[in-house]
């Protein structure tokens, strides 16, 4: 009995040991090939198909490297990258980075600055706008990949039963054409918008503050958000909402609340990114297909007399380096290929392409008529948010007091005044 | 020695698990920590607790952790123990009833909210959906859109959620009441309201009090059906101590901040506790 005891022990401990030298020399074996441990994203952009097949592109011209990506969702993308990185043993090589991180992330060490290593041709074929996604302090910290901004969508079919034949080019006109929308029993909140307190609000606040001719940080890097621009903007949107245009519920609505709001036939307006365009008319996902249309974003009568045509923001998302990552060079050539312009063509379906001449491609253009024709005619009114490392406290707090606004238990001078006031503090510390 | 050995295994378990991780948080708590610089932590005493202390938005944020747990912790027990009182009786059909209400705990909390959210929604939300058609509301009603309201609201969907924790406890008592009690109140000539509310609910009173306790705890913590259903908003006015922890450690990685306010929140609650366990022994020595 003993005996037979020991030897189940024994073959226990034997099958361990072999595990254990298994392990050590399989992984002695995967030394060879220089390992990329990649995070991305499972939500807008590229689906994780689409990045798979790209990698296994690029594995097979460069066999001694191997990519092992793994994709999230964006809420959850910043902590997981903060998390780990914070840990220092820089668990990813590659990342997806959002715009409002770029600093963040570049301060605290954990991206490696590409400036120097950026494809000449690339540069020469974007725009500005684009490489501001990636900057800070001067210095490129990735390449720009996911490009995107805020649209005006609207219903074609409830416009044209008013009465309209072109949409709002201003503030001013939007609520005369969903008074209008109201008053002829259309629709009964004409006009949805995700400003609840969230990122959203932040980026429909800073699309509109340039619309009306002010400024989120000044070129100091100081916050000005409580200029008599500003202050006239955030009233706008209180006035709005007041109005009985809006829908009531949007100070509680993100994106989707919004884009749901508007596939079911119960508003004719809203602000959004460009994922919606094919999501709302898609008949799967909406009562309305084929009625929802973009229009360059309105600007306020003030702004369009001062002469800005549009204004938008900037919504877009780069590849980064790990700056501690072994493997910097094979993790750059990667991010280099995902960018180039023959993967961007061939897989341009769900990512607007960085190359500026890709937009007048026929081929694309065939495939994809209104989103790229949009895109580029409203890109270069696409606002960045500030380059500032404290962006998600500061951001935090002007959500707080453009809902205080709202909500009406402070004035839109006392709300961003406060708001400001914050913002100077953190940029001191 | 021989002793010492036998415990160290258990010890160092406690002291791994528990022991470990309070201290290290109460010295994180001291520094000025952000999870993106972790070799700049900084040591700065107290800084942290009377930073909190002297923002009037902690003391708002206190204020509505201690509105929602007081409202919500109320009206579960007194729905509670109306329902246990309705299930003793054992009219028909009781043992479905009894399972029936009990569904709403085995629900998960975040599918709870979620599910709450539906319910709430303004647009095409069941709450408004059916208060239309009984003509209560003439127009859809953004239920989570007013600072008061959304409030109320999240207590709501926690005490459709929490309440049948409190029957399935003072249910156990009231099995735990003699008969003879009842008949005796009988022959006296009590009603049954009056039998009720001499005999059952001073018997219920140590039930009670472990209620009281354990809802305290859990509501003062308050966390998932406010990150669901609002996220602090609108406007903050739904924004929980818990909460707050929750900003400072995961959205802005001020560890510091975040390890202090942690250590406040226990506080509280230790404090809530400490009462309640007062109550309860007075109770027993009086019983004595």
């Amino acid at each position: 009995m003993t005996s037979h005891r020991f030897g189940r022990r024994g073959l226990v401990t034997t099958a361990i040991a072999l595990a254990v030298v298994g392990g050590s020399f399989g992984s002695a074996l995967a030394q060879d090939k220089t390992t990329l441990n990649l995070i991305g994203m499972a939500q807008a952009g590229m689906t994780p198909d689409e990045m798979n097949a790209v990698i296994a592109e690029f594995q097979e011209v460069n066999p001694d490297v191997e990519i092992v990506p793994q994709y999230v969702a964006y809420d959850a993308l910043h902590d997981k990258i903060a998390t780990g990185m914070a840990s220092g043993s820089a668990p990813f090589d590659i990342m997806l980075v959002d715009d409002i991180w770029f600093p963040e992330f570049a301060d605290a060490g954990w991206l490696l600055d590409v400036s120097a290593d950026i494809p000449p041709e690339m540069l020469a074929d974007s725009s500005a706008a684009a490489w501001d996604i990636v900057t800070f302090d001067g210095k490129q910290y990735g390449l720009p990949w996911l490009l995107d901004q805020l649209y005006f969508y609207y219903n074609s079919d409830m416009l044209a039963k008013a009465g309209f034949d072109a949409p709002p080019a201003t503030w001013e006109e939007l609520l005369t054409q969903a008074q209008a929308m109201k008053d002829q029993g259309i629709v009964d909140y004409p006009i949805v918008l995700p400003w609840g307190q969230i990122e959203a609000s932040i980026t429909q606040f800073v699309a509109l503050l340039y619309g009306n001719g002010g400024q989120f940080f000044d070129e100091a890097g100081s916050p000005v958000f409580n200029s008599p621009e500003a202050v006239e903007t955030l009233q706008w949107m209180v006035d709005a909402v007041a109005s009985g245009l809006v829908n009531p519920a949007s100070t509680t609505y993100g994106e989707e609340d919004a884009r749901n709001a508007i596939s079911a036939g119960k508003a004719a307006f809203t602000i959004n990114w460009a994922y919606m365009y094919d999501l709302a008319n898609n008949p799967d996902e909406s009562t309305v297909p084929g009625q929802i249309a973009m229009a360059m974003m309105p600007v306020s009568q003030k702004g369009a007399d001062a002469g800005i045509v549009s204004s938008s923001n900037n919504g877009s998302m780069g590849f980064a380096v790990a700056a501690g990552s072994e493997n910097g060079q094979a993790a750059f050539d990667f991010i280099t290929y995902l960018t180039s312009k023959d993967v961007q063509k061939r897989y341009a379906a769900h990512v607007t392409p960085l190359w500026t001449s890709l937009a007048s491609d026929p081929e694309l253009l065939a495939a994809q008529p209104v989103l790229l024709d949009m895109f580029a005619k409203q890109w270069p009114y696409a606002q960045v948010r500030p380059k500032v490392p404290y962006y998600l406290e500061m951001s935090q707090n002007l959500q707080v007091a453009i809902q205080e606004a709202l909500i009406g238990s402070k004035s839109a001078q006392q709300a961003l005044d406060d708001a400001v006031a914050t913002a100077v503090e953190l940029g001191a510390e | 020695m021989a002793g010492w050995l036998l415990v160290a295994p258990t010890a160092l378990f406690l002291i791994a698990v528990f022991a470990y991780p309070v201290v290290s948080t109460a010295i994180t708590s001291l520094q000025k920590a952000k999870l993106q610089k972790p070799g700049e932590a900084e040591f700065i005493g107290l800084d942290n607790y009377f930073d909190f202390f002297a923002d009037p938005a902690f003391w708002q944020a206190v204020s509505r952790t201690v509105y929602f747990t007081v409202v919500s912790v109320g009206l579960e027990l007194a729905i509670g123990i109306a329902i246990a009182a309705f299930l003793q009786r054992r009219y028909a059909g009781w043992r479905f009833l009894r399972l029936a209400v009990f569904v709403p705990w085995a629900v998960p909390t975040i599918a709870a909210a979620t599910m709450f959210r539906w319910i709430y929604n303004a647009d095409y939300g069941a709450l408004n959906g059916l208060l239309y058609q009984l003509g209560v509301i003439d127009k859809y009603i953004p239920w989570l859109a007013d600072p008061v309201s959304a409030m109320n609201m999240v207590i709501i969907a926690d005490v459709w959620k929490s309440t049948p924790f409190v029957v399935l406890i003072v249910l156990a008592a009231m099995a735990g009441i003699p008969g003879e009690l009842y008949e005796a109140a009988r022959i006296d000539g009590a009603s049954r309201w009056q039998s009720f509310w001499r005999v059952t609910l001073p018997l219920l009173k140590g039930a009670v009090l472990v209620v009281l306790v354990v809802r305290t705890v859990e509501a003062f913590r308050v966390f998932d059906m406010i990150y669901v259903l609002t996220g602090g908003g609108p406007a903050n006015a739904t924004l929980v101590i818990s909460y707050v922890a929750y900003q400072e450690t995961f959205r802005f990685f001020s560890l510091g901040r975040g390890a202090a306010i942690s250590f406040i929140i226990s506080m509280f609650v230790l404090g809530a506790a400490l009462v309640y366990l007062r109550l309860l022994s007075t109770r027993r020595e009086a019983s004595r």
